[in-house]
């Protein structure tokens, strides 16, 4: 076993190690995880059984095995990261959501609250001056 | 019975074509509860059916999915001070009218959930796929042996919880796929949970949030969960932990 293959093993091994500890203290959620977790587990065993990685370089054409787990490595950084590009966009189309949510809240609870606080007479054009263009009484 | 106050959970995504009956046969056959829809980011009419129907509906800014929207309702059911609260699929899979089993059985025996399951009974059969059915059997076992009691359906929705349990789940509860976890959760804080057989109806009508695709997604998500639940020391954040997503930094 050459020196490459044991540190990817060790490499591998902790970043495996290091995900789960990150589960059980819950920094990470599940959904989060298992993609690193499989990273993390193909690299181990290609780095572990040789036969394997010698099969795999000599499919891709490459010529020195040990490049072919850097190889699927910088394949799983692709996928990883294309993964959490989905995640900040889901993420940001949320917080939009949330945005425009509590923006439409805050105007009809201050709407609310100047209806409670009006008088009487004023009470009268109420009616009529609640229909500005943004009152939102149909907004579901 | 009728001095406590109760409440029916019913989250809905998308289940336009079933929620006015689910609803309606809840407030016909038990009528003691409150009906609270929780549309979860619906893009259908699911809301302004249920409201119609006579249920109080929040509505989720998007979808949360089926854990975020289940919590949402835990919350209300504790903020507002209820004792019993139940959780019923908005896909007319439960069937309303054997909620009062779930209600005797708490009341027979205090327990702080009572789970109803498709598989305890010889007679009522589950018309689900084979493949559901393994993977469900298969959790089954795992938890079984994990909570040192057998459970029979882990995957079931359909749950009458007590006071205790809405603020335990109030306070934490799964984001994907939860009902596992759950268990897992009430057993690591020592509440308790038995079972009673219930009639499951395939799905009316929409589409279950678990599709094929995700099946193995969902094994997986819940695998992990189980056996990482299985390392922490406490699994669920007690009142004075810290948070569950803290501002702490790093690794």
């Amino acid at each position: 076993m050459d020196r490459l293959q044991l540190v990817s093993i060790l490499a591998a091994a902790t970043l495996l190690l290091v995900v789960l500890e990150l589960v059980r203290r819950r920094r990470l959620l599940e959904r989060y995880a298992l993609l690193w977790l499989l990273a993390a587990t193909v690299i181990l065993v290609l780095a572990g059984w040789g036969d394997g990685l010698q099969r795999l370089a000599t499919a891709l054409g490459i010529v020195d095995p040990p490049n072919a787990i850097f190889f699927v490595a910088l394949g799983f950084i692709v996928i990883l990261l294309l993964h959490f590009s989905a995640a900040v966009s889901r993420l940001s189309d949320q917080t939009k959501v949330l945005a425009q949510r509590l923006a439409i809240m805050e105007h009809r609870m201050r709407r609310l609250e100047s209806d409670q606080r009006a008088p009487a007479p004023e009470r009268e054009f109420g009616s009529e001056r609640r229909r500005t263009p943004f009152a939102l009484r149909d907004v579901e | 019975m009728a001095h406590l106050r109760h409440l029916a959970v019913v989250p809905a995504y998308n289940e336009s074509a079933t929620i006015s009956q689910v609803v309606g046969t809840l407030k016909h056959a038990a009528s003691h509860f409150d009906v609270l829809v929780v549309d979860d980011g619906s893009t259908d009419d699911t809301a302004m059916l249920a409201r119609q129907a006579g249920a109080a509906v929040i509505r989720m800014p998007f979808n949360l999915g089926i854990g975020g929207a289940v919590q949402a309702g835990f919350v209300f059911a504790d903020e507002h001070g209820y004792e019993r609260m139940v959780q019923v699929d908005g896909d007319g899979q439960h069937d309303a009218a054997e909620l009062n089993r779930l209600e005797i059985a708490m009341a027979q025996d205090p327990v702080d959930m009572v789970c109803g399951s498709r598989f305890l009974s010889r007679d009522l059969k589950y018309p689900a796929p084979i493949s559901r059915r393994t993977g469900i059997h298969v959790f089954a076992f795992l938890l079984s042996r994990l909570v040192g009691q057998h459970v029979s359906d882990p995957t079931s929705g359909f749950r009458l919880y007590n006071r205790r349990a809405i603020k335990l789940f109030a306070r934490d509860y799964p984001h994907d796929y939860p009902e596992v976890e759950a268990v897992l959760m009430l057993h690591h804080h020592r509440l308790t949970m038995r079972e009673v057989p219930v009639r499951m109806f395939l799905r009316g009508g929409g589409v279950s949030s678990i599709s094929t695709g995700k099946s193995a997604y969902y094994m997986l998500k819940v695998l992990l969960a189980l056996f990482v639940g299985l390392a922490r020391r406490r699994p669920v954040v007690e009142p004075g932990d810290e948070a569950p997503v803290a501002a702490s930094q790093g690794i």
